[in-house]
């Protein structure tokens, strides 16, 4: 694209060049001219893609601290790393208030249901890491106490690492950053046949008689 | 809630057990208003973790605090029986997130006790290096934290700045910024790298300074001062009643620090004060903090200064790895290896009790061996969990708002607490 740079000037000729290009549109410029110019000069978009960029660009971690993970969790907001460069450094106390829930550290049975619960809190869309070793594959431990994640609560993106460096941690909110605008459909929710972020019920499978014996099953954006 | 749905067949008795918690002793005083119960955790930003808090308020005063503990519980005392000496250690590390080098030490010490294996010299202050490093990171993450918490919040910004430094000097020399597994029974697992002793000697200089610039915003902050200053003091009696030790213990004039009282890994060659309070209230027990991080720099240096040469990790092959290069060419050596990796060093039967001071206070390890290569029991006596049997003290009458200042100036660690 050829670009044009010349002085504005006066607020006059800004005023004779806004009317000369209103002209243009009118009909001084037509067939490929026009295309051209229109391509050149306008953008568009979806208001989902809109809204995408902005979630994105945007989000409110949840102020969830667990264990190991959640001293390195902070320290991305510290200075060197300075998440506010993405815009994630409005940490919320709230469930309410939060888009991000980042499982920092070693999730015990005791405590999954609260996790859990903090979960089913947070309004849509809401997203998850899992950060660390312990809340995606029970890490080191690996025994009685520990619960893995995925078993209790869907997670966007596992970030490996006991504890993972905060670099690691910053590498997978940039993952989850253009997993939000480029295709909210990655992921689980595509995995399990997801819409948006909810949890889908599978509908219930007919049985021989063709009746559906379970009632109607599932929720209505599995049909879709 | 309504008690005409029938309880579900599914809830667990321990869950409802837990749903019937009720406060131990509920004290009504004569003529005060209705109590209220308010339960704070186990995910609050106030609590330093995941600890709940069942509160009995009279109005905005409270009247009894019930912790309830083991959201964290990782069962890192079962694992560790399970596995053989040398590979206990990762797991034992990641208890008290904090202080992983106390934590590894404390169960080291307790083995080599046990092996009656002598640490070389330049082990030794090795680890004393590496320990104080970590007491000073523990105590800016400390300090940072309760900071904020206290509605300071630029001072967490230069914390998690030095921190950063500590870490890195802590990657240079163990390859890992937490959970470093540097210290190996029998001594290091590695010599530090050439360049670090520089990067160290310049870390100390310019810690102090920075704590002088903490002290500066800190005492000359009048809110601060006045959520600090003759709150929530509780006296040396009922502290040492309680196990507590640490800088709580130290907050009320009482020296008792185990690397003066029982010295170990050389902490009698040099030369500290153990700084101490006078009234044992939140002020002292941040003024105390706020100076051990000069104390421990003074350690560094002499520790760096007479740095000895020579191994820095024990001759003894039944117990430490040989090096490399023997590999090539011993048989013997390879035979080592090949023992020590598939089975691990065996243990003399017998249990010892292993006492460090870790940031928190007394940390300590209890090693049973049966003569096995594994642990028959591996118990830690952590600081955080006795320690926060004060809370009911420290916190018995006092505002709300205190108990938060009370519990970030308690420092617990959580996942030092459930273990």
């Amino acid at each position: 694209m050829e670009v044009i740079r010349e002085s504005v000037g006066g607020p006059e000729s800004l005023r004779a060049r806004q009317l000369k290009a209103r002209d243009m549109l009118r009909g001084d410029l037509d067939g490929q001219e026009l295309e051209r110019y229109v391509e050149e000069r306008v953008m568009t978009t979806t208001l989902e893609r809109a809204f995408d960029w902005a979630r994105g660009n945007s989000m409110f971690p949840m102020t969830f601290g667990l264990a190991c993970c959640a001293i390195e969790m902070m320290s991305v907001v510290g200075a060197r790393l300075d998440i506010a460069r993405f815009g994630f450094e409005a940490f919320r106390a709230s469930p309410r208030q939060a888009d991000l829930l980042i499982l920092s550290g070693r999730v015990s049975i005791k405590m999954a249901p609260v996790v859990r619960r903090i979960y089913d809190q947070m309004l849509e869309p809401k997203y998850t890491i899992a950060m660390g070793a312990c809340c995606s594959s029970m890490g080191v431990f690996n025994n009685y106490a520990i619960v893995p994640a995925d078993k209790f609560m869907p997670v966007d993106i596992h970030v490996p690492g006991c504890p993972p460096r905060p670099e690691a941690l910053m590498h997978g909110i940039i993952k989850l950053r253009s997993m939000v605008h480029d295709d909210p459909s990655l992921g689980w929710r595509s995995r399990y046949g997801a819409h948006g972020t909810e949890e889908v019920v599978p509908p219930a499978e007919p049985d021989a008689t063709g009746e559906n014996v379970f009632g109607s099953g599932g929720t209505e954006s599995s049909g879709a | 809630m309504s008690t005409a749905q029938p309880q579900a067949a599914s809830t667990s008795a321990y869950r409802r057990m837990e749903e019937s918690i009720t406060l131990s002793e509920e004290k009504v005083v004569e003529g005060s208003r209705e109590l209220l119960t308010l339960n704070i955790g186990p995910h609050h930003p106030a609590t330093h973790g995941v600890l709940r808090l069942l509160v009995t308020l009279d109005g905005e005063v409270v009247r009894d605090v019930k912790p309830i503990i083991g959201y964290v519980h990782t069962g890192i005392e079962k694992t560790a029986e399970q596995k053989s000496y040398w590979k206990v250690i990762p797991v034992v590390e990641r208890m008290d997130y904090l202080s992983y080098f106390f934590n590894a030490m404390a169960y080291c010490g307790a083995v080599e006790t046990l092996l009656e294996v002598e640490v070389p010299r330049r082990a030794q202050y090795l680890r004393v290096i590496h320990l104080e490093l970590n007491r000073i990171m523990s105590h800016l993450v400390w300090l940072g934290t309760s900071a904020l918490d206290l509605g300071a919040i630029s001072v967490w910004w230069y914390c998690f700045r030095e921190r950063e430094m500590l870490l890195d000097l802590f990657e240079m020399s163990t390859g890992q910024r937490m959970h470093t597994r540097y210290i190996q029974v029998g001594g290091v697992a590695e010599d530090v790298p050439s360049g670090w002793i520089e990067r160290v000697r310049a870390f100390t200089k310019v810690m102090p300074e920075r704590a002088e610039v903490y002290g500066d915003l800190l005492n000359k902050n009048e809110i601060l001062l006045q959520r600090l200053r003759g709150v929530c003091a509780v006296s040396q009696e009922e502290l040492l009643a309680l196990g507590v030790t640490g800088p709580l213990l130290r907050a009320t004039g009482n020296p008792w620090d185990l690397r003066k009282a029982m010295p170990y890994s050389s902490y009698d060659d040099f030369d500290f004060k153990i700084p101490v309070g006078t009234q044992g209230d939140n002020y002292d027990r941040y003024a105390v903090r706020l100076a051990e991080i000069h104390e421990s720099c003074k350690i560094i240096d002499q520790a760096l200064d007479g740095l000895p040469e020579g191994p820095w990790i024990t001759e003894d092959r039944k117990v430490a790895l040989p090096p490399r290069h023997e590999l090539a060419t011993s048989m013997e050596a390879l035979i080592h290896h090949f023992k020590l990796v598939t089975e691990g060093f065996r243990v003399p039967p017998g249990e010892v009790y292993y006492p460090i001071e870790s940031p928190r206070g007394e940390l300590a390890c209890f090693v049973r061996s049966d003569g096995s290569s594994k642990p028959a029991r591996v118990h830690m006596r952590d600081p955080s969990f006795v320690n926060l049997q004060a809370t009911m003290p420290m916190v018995e009458g006092s505002l709300l708002a205190d108990m938060v200042a009370a519990l970030a100036m308690l420092d617990p660690v959580l996942g030092g607490v459930d273990r």
